[in-house]
């Protein structure tokens, strides 16, 4: 069972974090395996994931996007469809438990697109927790609507105005509240990132997701999938997709990084396919990072990709070749974008566009008797200026 | 006779350690300073070693280590930098940086040129004891001593795993928090000190948010030595004037930590 009981994914995770930081974790990981063994924990999850969140998330026949793509049967995995408009609430609800569980009422989270802040900001709303939310200057121009919407929930936001101004920048803040901080406050991380043991909860918390896929699919066509594709910045939404199929061996495993402006420029947010070995933000993974090893700033269309890192758990997956990663330019997700518009009526985020668009490439080349689940990670009502500007940008 | 070491044995002597950035405001000012700090009164310098996300460190030495990157400096600039130094002054010299940038670098190339470069210890803040066997291994052998953090919020057990592993001596963030000048110590300074001290033989130093001679004077009374960095680069940014202001200022943390009464 990885990780092992250092937080280690083969030779990714672990803890590379200020000493005050080391006993908190400790604590929060001896919280989540008491939590881990006491169903009357995953009731209360189970109740509020159906009640609040509005899980099981359909599974949806994708049919006109497939006749569209002219190949393989494309489902999508309906997470915009969950409470907040993402996959995010998942996790946002379960560690929203844990810290009420542990006695620690001041909530401290970083985001980027936004999702993460505002899936955290309902859940501290609905637990009656104080709620402050790091967010880069960047990201708070770009995902404005999100800023708001954190607000009316109650949530503060903090701008982040060092370094690149986005999600990088943003956790380096949360980490200095929280060492600051470091009795009272939890800090409720976003993604498979971090130190030991956010990269186990969350990915417990995302597996939801890959679960619920399981029985829709055999409930709607008999077979486990042929493909499933995720994006991968952080890496949650596809940690939660993949795990519970790892050990399904003719279940091919896609990971989609933000390929920016192109993999051959430094703007992109490619971390597993261009990155090396690093350390960031507590754990050791892929990182993009210069010949000193200082973090590059990246770019991505999606704040939300747009991440210098990525979970030690995907590091550990490429190198042993089980899930297979690429990248999908900032144009060709547009294009996925549009097309999941055009044909099935359905706005997703812009991270989600990147699974989407490479699904569509995939599909084109194989046969109609394939099935691909493409994690559908969150809706696009965020990005609409964005994607306004992008497109009148070509006219 | 280790050069850090040899700084805690000389008796009824606390020990004052500046902390600098490496190129902040500049290069030439780095080379300047250290003997400046040497002359006054310091009996260790650490040379930061910039990284792009500081994240233990407060707004004063993130600036810093911002413009230190604009200026250009790299962990190879920063070694022939503490070369040029450590033929210039006689007081021992660290690095203090993130892991990120030494394992980048490479944890047994970068140990032999901290060696070569004439640097004597090595202060890593995202890196605990559990983390640190390679590079453990690789400074040990080349004779650099790895220091290690205890936190206030740090266990008798970890004090014990510290204190099992850190060389030279043990540095105290005295505060939970991250680095920056502060009005007060913390009240709970007294006790975490002595809890570390019960158990740990080695030197101990506190450091994070002491920037004037009286909360100098106050460490001095119950550690071996006391670390200052914030104040000094928050006295560099001016640098015409601050060249005297900053002497002064290091006299007095010496005078002060030399009054206290034991």
């Amino acid at each position: 069972m990885l990780p092992d009981e250092r937080g280690y994914f083969g030779s990714y995770g672990g803890r590379f974090v200020p000493e005050t930081l080391v006993p908190v974790l400790d604590e929060l990981t001896a919280a989540y395996q008491q939590c881990q063994a006491d169903s009357t924990f995953w009731d209360e999850f189970e109740s509020l994931s159906r009640d609040y969140s509005g899980r099981p998330t359909a599974l949806y026949y994708a049919r006109k996007m497939s006749e569209r793509c002219g190949g393989a049967r494309i489902f999508l995995k309906r997470e915009d469809l969950a409470h907040t408009g993402a996959h995010k609430i998942n996790n946002a609800l379960g560690q929203g438990l844990l810290a009420r569980r542990m006695g620690k009422h001041r909530i401290i989270a970083e985001t980027g697109a936004g999702q993460h802040g505002v899936a955290t900001a309902a859940v501290c709303a609905m637990l009656g927790l104080q709620c402050i939310v790091y967010m880069g200057e960047e990201d708070m121009r770009r995902q404005s609507p999100n800023v708001f919407r954190m607000k009316l929930m109650g949530a503060e936001v903090r701008p982040v105005s060092s370094g690149s101004r986005t999600l990088k920048d943003a956790i380096n803040e949360a980490i200095r509240d929280w060492v600051t901080n470091a009795r009272d406050t939890y800090y409720l991380l976003g993604s498979v990132v971090g130190p030991h043991p956010y990269t186990v909860m969350v990915r417990d918390f995302q597996s939801v997701i890959g679960k619920e896929v399981r029985w829709q699919i055999l409930e709607k066509t008999g077979r486990l999938p042929h493909h499933i594709v995720a994006c991968v910045g952080g890496g949650s939404n596809a940690i939660g997709i993949f795990y519970p199929f790892l050990n399904d061996r003719n279940v091919g495993l896609i990971g989609v990084e933000a390929g920016g402006r192109g993999l051959e420029t430094v703007e992109h947010a490619a971390s597993l396919m261009a990155g090396r070995v690093g350390v960031l933000h507590g754990a050791k993974s892929y990182v993009l990072q210069d010949d000193q090893g200082q973090i590059r700033e990246t770019h991505s269309i999606s704040a939300g990709l747009d991440y210098p890192g990525v979970g030690p758990e995907h590091s550990y997956l490429k190198d042993i070749g089980r899930v297979r990663y690429l990248a999908v330019n900032d144009d060709e997700a547009l294009a996925g974008f549009q097309l999941l518009c055009q044909t099935e009526g359905i706005i997703p985020a812009l991270e989600s566009a990147h699974a989407v668009a490479y699904a569509a490439r995939l599909a084109s080349s194989v046969d109609k008797e394939q099935i691909i689940v493409v994690n559908l990670s969150g809706r696009g009502d965020k990005d609409l200026n964005i994607v306004t500007e992008a497109l009148e940008g070509d006219k | 006779m280790n050069q850090i070491a040899s700084v805690f044995r000389r008796p009824g002597h606390k020990a004052l350690i500046a902390y600098v950035t490496v190129g902040y405001p500049s290069i030439e000012a780095t080379l300047e300073v250290v003997p400046i700090l040497a002359g006054n009164g310091c009996d260790i310098v650490e040379l930061g070693i910039p990284f792009s996300d500081p994240l233990a460190d407060g707004a004063t030495i993130q600036k810093a280590s911002f413009q230190a990157l604009q200026n250009g400096v790299t962990p190879l600039i920063c070694l022939d930098i503490a070369a040029q130094l450590s033929r210039r002054v006689s007081i021992p010299l660290m690095f203090m940086t993130y892991f990120n940038p030494v394992l980048s670098y490479g944890l047994e190339k970068f140990s032999r040129d901290c060696a070569s470069a004439g640097i004597h210890g090595l202060i890593v803040p995202d890196l605990p004891p559990e983390e640190g066997t390679e590079l453990e291994a690789a400074t040990r052998k080349h004779g650099i001593d790895l220091v290690y953090l205890l936190a206030p919020t740090s266990t008798d057990e970890r004090i014990h795993l510290v204190a099992s592993q850190s060389r030279g001596f043990i540095y105290l963030v005295s505060i939970t928090g991250v680095t920056g000048a502060r009005n007060a110590l913390s009240p709970d300074l007294g006790a975490f000190v002595a809890r570390v001290k019960k158990i740990a033989s080695q030197p101990v130093c506190v450091g994070f948010g002491i920037s004037t001679p009286e909360q100098a004077r106050q460490v001095a009374e119950i550690a071996d030595g006391v670390i200052v960095g914030s104040r000094i680069i928050q006295l560099m940014e001016t640098r015409n004037e601050a060249m005297t202001e900053l002497s002064d200022f290091i006299r007095d943390l010496r005078s002060a930590i030399d009054s206290r009464r034991d």
